[in-house]
């Protein structure tokens, strides 16, 4: 057990002496995957409801597209959002490259996937139940695509969260179009490969325990949010 | 429908929090260097003195030497400060970079199980890594193209043994950085070529220690160089220059020679002034 020992003593001294750098880097963190996850909420939600209510060709093949890309690659994205961003790719000239708005991107991109097909599970299985009454109301399918969307508002929350959590674990695509810049770009789970290439094992499980903590801190809150929400717009 | 309107809104104010957070403009270049100037601490211990002398932040992406140059090959760094010299010498004659100086060197050491099964200790690079083929002694290979990368494979011609042919179970090639490459080697009792500096800040050494080391053949000279201008015109030309200055500079060179882990000092500056 000594193994897990020193990791846990050096995570709350971290904490404890409320270590600056640490902070940045937590914050930096959250910054670029609560950004990326809203993002991915904003596109991701109504694409995720209007495949679940509509009727159009390609509907079921953008579901198993959508369903797939659930299981992109980080690195893979990491790589593209690289050559779209570099100085010699399309969208070279705005310079993002190495920024947190990189980051960014390559996670809302990551996530979207996930929080769209997540969305389409929970809007169809309310449709299959709300149809004839909607349809009774005279209600088009994109009004109805809104309606159930606001309707399973806190079944989406889960959504989001999933998508959140796969944002902040990541640390492939965070790597390659952030570079892992001390001071700018470094974000948790980079610092934790970084710290673990150095062999220095001890202090990157420390930092590992850590990052789970915020997690789970996150997911209590947005959990006690939800109850709290449920209760006075319900 | 009122508080629909105001879940709308908070969402929206979220939106603007996110993209309008910390964009403070600051003074800064790009460097692409190389793992060991970062995993080694020196990269730590020289850009503050430097950023308090010019007020210029130097942001560093750590690759291997051959991802290095590829990256400031498609503009994407000011700078680059990498080691190795031929391909550094290409990198100038293509036209990427303006003119390539040299800053410092250390050493690349063999590294390898205390107990030494292959018998490879001593000071002979060559006669070393023909012992550890002879005995097919796990060796890892760094495989990424990166500095080490290529003297490796540099040894092993010299020493005369064909790696094609010679490849086996015995020979790992990892593909990653020289810490994970490390962490690999000392998992699995390897032999494995580093640099001085990387091995110096390393902490999860294992059984193994310093197998070959002092031959004249394994200086490891690091260079610098701008990226030029002339093929990607948003290269921070003066701020990238003051920088290259300042490293090859008494101030800068003294500084290099200054940084020191457990007293043993990492990188010699010898730039020519």
């Amino acid at each position: 057990m000594h193994e897990f020992n020193e990791p846990l003593i050096t995570a709350w001294q971290l904490v404890a002496g409320a270590d600056a750098r640490l902070a940045g880097i937590v914050l930096l963190s959250l910054r670029v995957s609560l950004a990326a996850t809203l993002i991915a909420c904003v596109i991701g939600m109504p694409i995720g409801a209007l495949l679940a209510v509509g009727r159009f060709p390609g509907r079921r093949t953008l579901i198993v597209l959508f369903n797939g890309l659930m299981g992109l690659p980080p690195v893979v994205v990491g790589l593209l959002v690289y050559l779209l961003l570099s100085r010699a790719g399309p969208l070279g000239q705005f310079g993002l490259l190495f920024s947190p708005e990189a980051m960014i991107i390559a996670q809302a991109i990551l996530v979207t996937p996930i929080v769209a097909a997540l969305t389409r599970q929970v809007v169809a299985d309310s449709w299959s139940e709300y149809r004839e009454q909607l349809r009774s109301l005279g209600a088009s399918r994109g009004r109805a695509a809104a309606t159930l969307l606001w309707d399973g508002r806190f079944s989406l929350s889960t959504a989001a969260l999933a998508g959140f959590g796969r944002a902040i674990a990541e640390v492939g695509a965070v790597m390659i179009v952030g570079g892992n810049i001390d001071g700018v770009t470094r974000v948790m789970t980079t610092t934790i490969a970084l710290e673990t290439s150095k062999g220095d094992l001890p202090l990157a499980l420390a930092l590992g325990f850590i990052l789970i903590t915020v997690v789970l801190a996150i997911n209590a809150v947005a959990y006690a949010l939800r109850g709290w929400a449920e209760r006075h717009w319900g | 429908m009122i508080s629909r309107r105001l879940f709308c809104s908070a969402l929206a104010a979220c939106g603007l929090l996110a993209a309008a957070a910390s964009h403070a403009q600051e003074r800064f270049i790009t460097v692409s260097s190389t793992t060991s100037t970062e995993q080694s601490g020196l990269f730590g211990h020289l850009l503050p003195i430097f950023e308090k002398a010019s007020g210029i932040k130097v942001r560093v992406i750590a690759l291997g030497t051959g991802q290095a140059l590829d990256m400031a090959r498609r503009g994407d760094a000011d700078v680059v400060f990498v080691h190795d010299k031929a391909a550094e010498e290409k990198f100038v004659a293509e036209g990427f970079g303006v003119k390539r100086q040299e800053v410092m060197y250390n050493d690349f050491i063999v590294i390898g199980p205390k107990t030494d099964p292959a018998k490879a200790a001593g000071k002979d690079i060559l006669e070393g890594l023909r012992r550890i083929e002879a005995a097919k002694a796990p060796f890892v290979s760094r495989g990424d193209k990166s500095g080490t990368h290529a003297a490796e494979l540099r040894y092993w011609k010299a020493a005369g043994v064909d790696l094609d042919k010679a490849k086996g179970p015995w020979y790992r090639d990892t593909g990653s950085g020289m810490g994970p490459a490390l962490n690999t080697a000392a998992s699995m009792n390897a032999y494995i070529l580093a640099d001085r500096g990387t091995w110096l800040a390393f902490r999860n050494r294992g059984d193994l220690g310093i197998v070959v080391e002092g031959d004249t053949k394994l200086f490891n000279q690091y260079g610098v160089i701008l990226v030029n201008p002339a093929k990607h015109p948003h290269v921070k030309q003066a701020d990238g220059q003051k920088f290259i200055d300042w490293v090859v500079s008494a101030d800068g060179q003294k500084a290099i020679a200054e940084y020191k882990i457990g007293g043993e000092q990492l990188f010699f500056p010898n730039a020519r002034r």
